[in-house]
């Protein structure tokens, strides 16, 4: 996983709420075994008509905005367990998503994927959806290791909360299955002392 | 000090707790399918690290199958890759698969349980987030992403933050024509689409109690759709009947040392949840969704809602666009192009014969197309055992292959752009059964007599 740190950048303002899987990722294109190559897929029948010419509304085909923050409604990433859905939108270049409220599972894997899901009040997001929106070259400031994302240009600063131990990952690029496989030998020793060995075959 | 269900079983599977706080949580079931593994296997062999428990993994392959043909190689090339690429990773590696030709194959949560794979008091994943259904055994079960996926291949473990409890209780009867699927789509219309994340949710209550396996498998089944991280029942005598004999099943000396331990398998009456609802079983009556989250629900013979608070506007109103419904409406007769019954969330043996039961001797209406698709082989063995088959033939519904099919649309099973489909299975995002498609999720029963009228009509007045 790459490593993430501080991050410059303008953001794409997606002020729905409920935004799930599907939508992120339809799918129909989860037959790629390999992860690469989501990202021209992402959000693709919002983003396409169903002849592949762009629908100039939606807000990725909007010249005015671009950016690796995605700023969106509460409940980001519901539905599926697809990390597809990480790793489109990671393939489309977007390291951050920012919203007041995400689904568990989609959390997650955005974690494992080295895509930081930013969790703001819903009073900032509403805040920092007037700065996106009214200007598409404000610029955003997050930083990790401070838990701070800034807007220089108005001077709003704000905190935000991420478990210490992802926060670790995702600095130094660390997966979990790094820590995990370390630890086998307790892992062996606690099947070894099971009440009974839950078989798979009696 | 008094224990929940669920921090019975999670604690009895910590490994142990890591600095920081998360605990290694011990997987007993890993269960894949074809769509989110591939990764994960290359993932593995990337960093030259073996399965390290093999034997306790089982892959079926679902998602991206066709219901018709299944003898016949599969057609659409990426889809025929994605199913190989299994096979090849479970031959490789030493994992049991039940593809397709299998005599069990189907969907993974309707197998899990149909073999006895699926136990109380066990931790069960899988890259799906419908792996909940399985809680209906009393066992912790929840959907995990390809990463995850790996690092169970890797290890039998994750790495996690224990949710927070939430007990859900529905006491009382259900009235006539009100099914476990009512239940929970009132639940997660009351709760919304995400008024459960963060929770591990256990459902209670004399209404619960009071289902069989399969009504608990589809209330359990739909946890995730009010993002919970899973959701529970207390093992009981109807889950131990359901489990006895089946293949995997505890046998003989050790089935009565099981069913001991999982007698204790209880919330203690004492237990303090983090949060808590209930609901009276009298109040639910059919239900139908008419908007684009699972949320979205209302009585079959109610209204769409005229207000929503300020924030949702926007939201809301995108949803009944893109429905073609408007705000304050009643959806009874509404004409309805489509009947999908099927997923993991509705296609058991019981599914089927409750529509069977109903429309024998009747005819789907002229413009409906029906489609049927049982969970497994074993389904639609048994289907065909009743004569089933027969009954749902005649009556102009066509039974297909097992496979998720229609709920998610990967295989060739889509609904049209803009054609209205009731469906028993469990999302009706935008486009999920195709692009463009329009979908209001109901029960076997709502689907079966909404295919024989033809257009959405109050259920209790058309019931045998």
């Amino acid at each position: 996983m790459e490593k993430f740190q501080t991050l410059h950048s303008a953001a794409v303002p997606l002020p729905l709420e409920n935004i799930d899987t599907d939508q992120i990722i339809p799918a129909r294109f989860l037959k790629a075994t390999t992860r690469e190559g989501f990202g021209e897929n992402l959000f693709r029948d919002w983003r396409y008509h169903t002849d592949g010419t762009p629908k100039p509304d939606f807000v990725l085909n909007d010249a005015c905005y671009a950016g690796q923050i995605l700023l969106a409604g509460k409940n980001f990433g519901c539905g599926s367990s697809r990390e597809h859905a990480a790793w489109a939108l990671y393939d489309a270049g977007f390291r951050v998503v920012i919203s007041s409220y995400f689904a568990d599972i989609f959390r997650g894997n955005a974690l494992n994927t080295g895509l930081l899901p930013l969790q703001v009040t819903d009073a900032e997001l509403a805040r920092l959806f007037t700065l996106a929106e009214r200007d598409g070259d404000t610029q955003f400031v997050v930083n990790l290791p401070e838990q701070t994302l800034h807007v220089p240009a108005t001077g709003d600063s704000f905190h935000f909360d991420i478990d210490a131990y992802k926060k670790e990952c995702l600095i130094n690029g660390y997966d979990d299955i790094d820590y995990l496989v370390s630890q086998k030998p307790a892992i062996e020793t606690y099947e070894q002392n099971r009440p009974w060995t839950w078989e798979t075959k009696w | 000090m008094p224990k929940s269900l669920f921090d019975k079983i999670w604690e009895a599977h910590v490994v142990k707790t890591a600095p920081g706080g998360l605990d290694i949580v011990y997987i007993d079931r890993h269960l894949i399918h074809e769509v989110t593994s591939p990764q994960a296997f290359d993932e593995l062999e990337a960093r030259n690290l073996p399965l390290f428990r093999p034997a306790r993994i089982l892959a079926t392959a679902d998602h991206n199958v066709p219901t018709r043909n299944q003898h016949l190689p599969i057609e659409e090339p990426l889809s025929r890759s994605q199913v190989d690429k299994l096979t090849v990773n479970c031959a490789k590696h030493g994992v049991e698969l039940y593809g397709l030709g299998h005599a069990r194959q189907g969907i993974v949560h309707v197998i899990g349980p149909e073999l006895g794979l699926t136990l109380p008091g066990t931790t069960i994943v899988c890259g799906d987030s419908h792996t909940s259904t399985h809680g209906a055994f009393g066992a912790v079960a929840f959907g995990i992403g390809t990463s995850q996926v790996a690092q169970v291949m890797a290890t039998q473990c994750l790495l996690l933050s224990r949710p927070q409890r939430m007990r859900i209780s529905v006491d009382g009867a259900l009235r006539p024509g009100v099914t476990a699927k009512d239940l929970i789509l009132y639940v997660i219309s009351q709760l919304g689409t995400g008024g459960a994340t963060g929770y591990f949710v256990e459902y209670a209550g004399s209404a619960v109690r009071a289902l069989s396996m399969e009504g608990r498998m589809t209330v359990c089944n739909m946890s995730i759709e009010m993002g919970a991280r899973g959701g529970l029942i207390a093992p009981d005598e109807t889950t131990f009947a359901y489990v006895k004999g089946r293949p995997y099943a505890p046998k003989e000396a050790a089935w009565d040392q099981a069913v001991a331990y999982w007698k204790t398998l209880f919330s203690d009456e004492e237990t303090v949840f983090d949060a808590e609802h209930r609901f009276d079983a009298a109040a639910i009556t059919p239900m139908i969704t008419y908007g684009t989250n699972p949320g979205m629900g209302i009585a079959l013979n109610g209204h769409i809602p005229s207000e929503v608070p300020a924030s949702e506007v926007e939201s809301f109103d995108k949803s009944l666009q893109y429905m073609g419904f408007q705000r304050g409406e009643s959806l009874l007769g509404k004409e309805i192009n489509y009947v999908f019954i099927g997923s993991c969330t509705n296609s058991r043996i019981e599914d089927l014969r409750a529509v069977a039961a109903y429309v024998q001797g009747k005819q789907k209406a002229r413009h409906v197309e029906a489609i049927i698709v049982p969970g497994s082989k074993q389904v639609e063995q048994q289907a065909i055992a009743e004569g089933l088959d027969r009954i749902l033939a005649d009556a102009g519904f066509e039974l297909r292959e097992p496979g998720c099919s229609a709920c998610l649309a990967m295989n060739e099973d889509k609904i049209p752009a803009d054609a209205y489909c009731v469906a028993t299975s469990n999302r009706n995002f935008e486009g999920r059964q195709g692009p463009g498609s329009r979908t209001l999720l109901a029960s076997p029963l709502v689907a079966a007599i909404t295919a024989v009228q033809g257009r959405i009509v109050d259920i209790t007045q058309y019931l045998n």
